[in-house]
């Protein structure tokens, strides 16, 4: 059905032209409530649960402003080091998707909350690379549409669409760059660092789940490329469907080759939106971008302007987190990490999710550790970030804790976090229903130590001999028999005490 | 010269899902282009340094707790949809939107 695309070799495209990008980056606010209503503002959930007249759209509702989500608009501005605008409004975009009920979405157009901005960004060699904030601006998500009687689940080809309104009104925050440029080849790893330093600003925030499995944080990759030596803009696609930080990099990446490709053979770029592929690490056509004239935009007479005082505004700014940078520094000085342990912690993106584990009451040695081995692993083997793992800090620090009253050995809790990880609740629930409890109980540890002795009385003579060394054998049959559950150095104590 | 074109009619008809037949379109055009005309008049008038109203009242900042209130249960949400299926709102196919 669609050709396959003709694909350039990375070198010979950053030989030829210069990347230009432009990252549009979509967040969800975790207020309690939607932007314009009082409905719940949760993830999943039976559908069309959390639903009023107003995010319904439906005749004689009207909308009225959640003054958090104006706080965390604001706040996000203030981190990314934008102007807060003295005075702003809202605006309809019209259009006829039905994932709005309303044939519009409330937006903002030509006056956003903040602008003019910048966000640094540390590369993975240390080199830091300031990317321009063009704006901020505030906005309602949409409902969900799941298209029924295609092949693919796309529009085309559906016979119906289900629409779940849930989502529809829930506050989102859209952050635009201003065009990047002069990253040469480095562009995609540009793309995924900016992604990154963002999620992890915004989770400093604590304005979103900034979850990219789940959607609260989305990103939009605007590429195009220009001849070197060229002074005037090639066209761009914009790339959508970008689920995590690996995929902005390979979206990135992938239409810089397409492009470089059609743009060799004489052919013309079309300006238009286009899906990632996550299977492939491709892109494929979506719509003709319609212009922004075509969105009719008009101030919404629903709402009246937003006009955040100077006052407030400062009041906000006193309660913005360390900027990365400064926390990054502080955090190693802290837990007394070296260049390169610091530079693994960044890399793996564990910072902000070690630091979190800490908060919530484990050392951050042990903390760092879950992090960086084990959990690092269960991501990569996912192809997935660390934060996109469905575990949380909290979670994390749970089980380190568990370990520490020894109520947990090592191997126990690596089986209730893949219990977490696998979607079976808290720890706790997990440890409760896969029976993972350390047998504590020395009468039942007694009996199964008795029964290793008498099952290996050369052993045994061993050990009533002196030769403590030969308790391994008995402290392993028994972890075998209690199934990993015995505190292996409670066993050793009693091996040891039996024979004497 | 009118100040709307017979295109211009047919494209915002077209973004706006009106089905307009050709003699609509200059009929349309023509009462279009006098109701544009009447409104500059007030364009007029306003001088340069009168910003554009977009609110009558001069309010701002009118802002909501971040507090859950009930909204209407699934069922209740569905009550008046043309058809619906699995819990949510069942629509005709999106035709030409997207390819
Ligand atoms: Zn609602």
């Amino acid at each position: 059905m669609t050709a396959v695309a003709e694909i350039m070799d990375y070198d010979d495209v950053v030989a030829r032209f210069d990347p230009v990008l432009g990252l549009e980056v979509h967040v969800e606010l975790h207020t309690n409530t939607k932007m314009f209503c009082s409905c719940a503002n949760v993830f999943g959930g039976e559908p069309n649960t959390n639903v009023c007249p107003t995010c319904l759209g439906l005749p004689g509702s009207l909308p009225v402003v959640n003054g958090k989500a104006i706080e965390s608009a604001i706040r996000i501005g203030l981190a990314l080091n934008c102007e807060i605008a003295e005075w702003c409004r809202f605006a309809r975009k019209n259009y006829f998707y039905p994932d709005q009920p309303k044939n519009f979405q409330t937006s903002q157009y030509d006056e956003p909350i903040a602008f003019n901005g910048y966000l640094d960004v540390t590369l993975d060699d240390g080199e830091v690379v300031r990317v321009e904030i063009e704006r901020a601006h505030m906005e309602e998500d949409t409902g969900k549409s799941l298209h029924v009687g295609g092949a693919t689940g796309r529009i085309h080809g559906a016979e119906h669409s289900l629409l779940d309104y849930n989502r529809a009104g829930v506050p989102l925050i859209e952050i635009v760059t201003k065009t990047i440029s002069g990253t040469g080849a480095r562009a995609p790893e540009v793309a995924r660092a900016y992604v990154s330093t963002l999620r992890e600003l915004l989770r400093a925030l604590d304005v979103s789940d900034v979850r990219m499995d789940q959607g609260s944080l989305r990103c939009d990759a605007n590429v195009s490329l220009m001849p070197k030596g060229a002074s005037e803009l090639g066209t761009r696609t914009e790339t959508k469907n970008v689920n995590s930080l690996r995929s902005v990099e390979r979206a990135v990446r992938f239409e810089m080759c397409r492009q470089g490709a059609v743009l060799v053979e004489g052919g013309e770029i079309v300006q238009e939106t286009r899906h990632f592929e996550e299977a492939s690490g491709t892109t494929r056509a979506g719509r003709r971008k319609e212009t922004s004239e075509d969105y009719r935009y008009f101030p919404e007479p629903d709402l009246v302007p937003v006009a955040p005082s100077r006052e407030w505004v400062e009041e906000l700014r006193g309660t913005l987190p360390e900027p990365p940078g400064e926390r990054r520094a502080r955090i190693q000085a802290e837990w007394s990490l070296t260049d390169a342990e610091m530079r693994d912690l960044v890399n793996a993106g564990a910072v902000g999710l070690v630091a979190a584990t800490v908060d919530a009451g484990a050392t951050p040695a042990e903390a760092r550790s879950w992090w960086v081995s084990y959990l690092t692993q269960q991501a990569n083997s996912r192809g997935v970030e660390l934060a996109e793992l469905p575990i949380a800090p909290a979670q994390v620090a749970r089980v380190i804790v568990l370990v520490n009253e020894g109520a947990l050995t090592n191997k126990l809790a690596r089986e209730v976090v893949n219990g977490v990880l696998a979607g079976e609740g808290e720890p706790d629930a997990v440890v409760e229903a896969r029976g993972l409890k350390v047998v504590s109980d020395d009468s039942a540890l007694e009996a199964a130590v008795d029964e290793a002795l008498a099952a290996q009385p050369d052993v045994a003579a061993k050990i009533r001999d002196g030769k403590v060394a030969a308790a391994g054998a008995i402290v392993g049959a028994v972890m075998k028999a209690t199934k990993g559950q015995a505190d292996a150095k409670r066993v050793r104590e009693l091996v040891i005490s039996r024979c004497s | 010269m009118p100040s709307i074109s017979r295109d211009e009619v047919a494209h915002l008809a077209r973004l706006a899902r009106l089905a307009v037949t050709d003699d609509e379109l200059d009929l349309f055009a023509g009462q279009l282009d006098v109701i544009l005309q009447s409104v500059a008049t007030v364009g007029d008038v306003a001088a340069a340094d009168i910003p554009p109203t977009s609110h009558a009242v001069p309010l701002t900042n009118v802002f909501r707790e971040d507090v859950v209130r009930p909204g209407l249960g699934q069922q209740q949400a569905l009550a008046s949809a043309p058809a619906a299926e699995e819990g949510r709102f069942r629509v005709p196919r999106i035709l030409g939107e997207e390819a």
